[in-house]
Formats: structure tokens, sequence, C-alpha cells
């Protein structure tokens, strides 16, 4: 284990409890919905025994419900097996537009909270990196963190991946609140450990209303 | 007795709503704090079903001001989270008898309904 992981040990932990407990809320969420829903099954099939009709497109419309929260809950499971994933490899390839889409479906919930809307901007082609991908969970959820703190009146952050000459880049749009934020209070130390260990390097551009997280293709020793 | 339910999880609230409907008891839905707050203007409800954590406005946050606005409103609160803070924090508003886990018992939650509302 090199020094990256040592310090960023604790760091790590909190962030995948963080998301842990979020994911265990959603879950809940659908379950309760399922639970109530399936409740209001049993209340109607009650009510048929005793003489009331039993509308057969309402029973289809709930039982539709229940199908729905189910497929929702399993996606929820598959992020969160993705999620755990991450830490089982410290140098591996990834698809840079796959691992955004996944931080951005897990902080999903957090945005809702805030009232912020994530946008997410796929590739035009597949974007392939060799990095550590829990630290760059990590990093893109430091960045998402920051970016719907700056998102301003518009409440939306964009995300997007891209190709450029200089290399891979991801960028955090639209925010609009972003001058307003204290100067140089981000990227702060625990920032700036994650994007030494992944070589890369972000810039705040006020102006732009942007992030800018360039990475390296390749961090292999 | 008249009841304002609040969660963002439509489905959710809607069923319940529609669940205590069937056991006699009136139930209204909305699915945010804003709405809940609109709603309180001109309805006037015995007890309120809050979820925890509701987008924008915490469901502790709304209690307060939907008390400002009907101080004889009594509550329940419901959530999905399972942090032995946030049941803290939320039965110490509550009381801890008054403060449920998702998914919620339907018997039991009116049972405890006419408990708040006997106190």
């Amino acid at each position: 284990m090199d020094w990256h992981h040592e310090t960023s040990g604790w760091s790590g932990l909190q962030f995948f409890g963080k998301m842990s407990a979020s994911i265990s809320h959603e879950i809940k969420n659908a379950l309760a919905t399922i639970n109530e829903t399936a409740g209001l099954l049993e209340d109607l099939t009650f009510l048929a025994e005793k003489g009331k009709p039993l509308d057969s497109e309402r029973l289809k419309t709930l039982s539709g419900r229940i199908m729905k929260q189910v497929r929702r809950a399993d996606e929820i499971v598959k992020n969160m097996n993705r999620f755990a994933h991450s830490i089982d490899d410290s140098v591996k390839s990834v698809e840079l537009g796959e691992v955004l889409k996944l931080m951005a479906a897990l902080s999903e919930r957090f945005a809702s909270m805030r009232g912020i809307t994530l946008e997410m901007n796929p590739p035009s082609s597949p974007v392939a990196i060799t990095t550590d991908p829990f630290f760059l969970n990590h990093l893109l959820w430091r960045c998402v963190d920051f970016a719907m703190n700056a998102a301003g009146q518009g409440k939306t952050v964009g995300l997007l991946t891209e190709e450029t000459e200089n290399g891979p880049r991801i960028r955090f749009t639209r925010l609009e609140g972003l001058a307003e934020a204290p100067a140089g209070t981000f990227p702060a130390q625990g920032e700036k450990d994650l994007l030494d260990a992944l070589k890369a390097e972000l810039r705040v551009d006020a102006e732009a209303g942007e992030l800018v997280l360039a990475l390296s293709r390749d961090i292999s020793p | 007795m008249r009841v304002l339910l609040v969660d963002d999880e439509e489905e959710l609230v809607s069923a319940l709503a529609e669940r205590l409907s069937i056991r006699g008891i009136k139930a209204d839905w909305v699915t945010s704090g804003e709405d809940a707050l609109k709603r309180i203007q001109s309805e006037t409800y015995d007890l309120a079903l809050l979820d925890v954590k509701l987008p924008r406005m915490s469901g502790l946050k709304l209690k307060k001001l939907l008390q400002e606005k009907n101080p004889e409103l009594k509550f329940i609160f419901f959530t999905g989270h399972g942090s032995e803070n946030d049941f803290k924090v939320g039965s110490a508003e509550a009381g801890a008898q008054y403060y449920l886990a998702k998914p919620v018992n339907i018997e039991v939650l009116v049972q405890k309904m006419n408990e708040v509302l006997e106190k």
C-alpha cells in the first residue's frame, strides 16, 4: 500500500460510508413504496370480498408501480455493487463516461435534497483511462459536492467527459454561483491528495462557471 | 381525523393516503414542504405525517413552520434513514414512539395517529 492509500484511507472510508448510507436510504424508499402499493392491493382485494367491484385497470396500474419500484431498487443495488467493486484494483482501465454516470447516479439523492439537477452529457465516443477507480470516484464526488454548492440560481450542474489534444478531462459546467464561492477554498488538501494520486489537475474557471478536471491517461508506475 | 401526508415519494404517499381513507381517515398528500405550507393555508388538519428528509427543507424545519401556522397540529415523523443520530434528533422532536422507520406497518401507524391525537 502506497502513501496515497495510507493518507486517503480515513476520508475514503468516510466517503464510502456517506454513499452507502445514501444508497440504503434510497432502497428503503423503494421498499416503502412497494409496501404501500402492495398493501393497497390487499386493501382493494379485501373490499372486493365485501362486495365492492374491483377495477382491473386499477390493479394493472398498481402492479405496474410495484414492478417499476423493483426495477428502481435493482438499479440502485447494481450501482451499489459497481461502487463497492471500485475498491478492488488500485489501478485499472475504466471508461470515463461510465464512471461519471455512476457518480451522478450515486449523487442523485444529495442533489435532489438540495434542489439541484445533475445534467449528464454522454461522451460522443468512449474515453478509456487507466487509473485508481476508487480515488477517481472519491475525487468526482468532492467535485460534484462543491459544484452543487456553486450551482447558483440555475440549480443545474452539467457533467461531461471529453477527449482533448492534451488528454481526457471532465468538466462540471453551468456553475453560475462559482464567482461567489470563497476564493482559494477549493481544491483543499483532501482534493489535492487525490489529484496527486491520480496525476490529475483541477482548474477552477470562475468566468466560464466551470470546474475542469484534467486526468492522466495512465497512472501505472 | 384529518391528516396531511408529506413525502417526496409520490407513489408511496398517494397509496398511503388511499389506504388511510379506506380506514376512515381523511388524508391529503403533498410531495414537498413548500406545498405543505400552501395547503395548510386553506385546510385545517389534526395531524401531519412528515418525512424527515424532504428535498430543500427538512421535515424538522417544516414541522416548525407548520406549527407557526397551526399551533394545534400534531406530528408523526417517518424516515428511510437508519442512522442513530437521525433517530436521536427526530425522536427528540416527535418522541421516540412517534418516529417511525419506513416501511411502516399501516396498523401501527393508525394506532400511533390515534395515540398522538389523544395526548
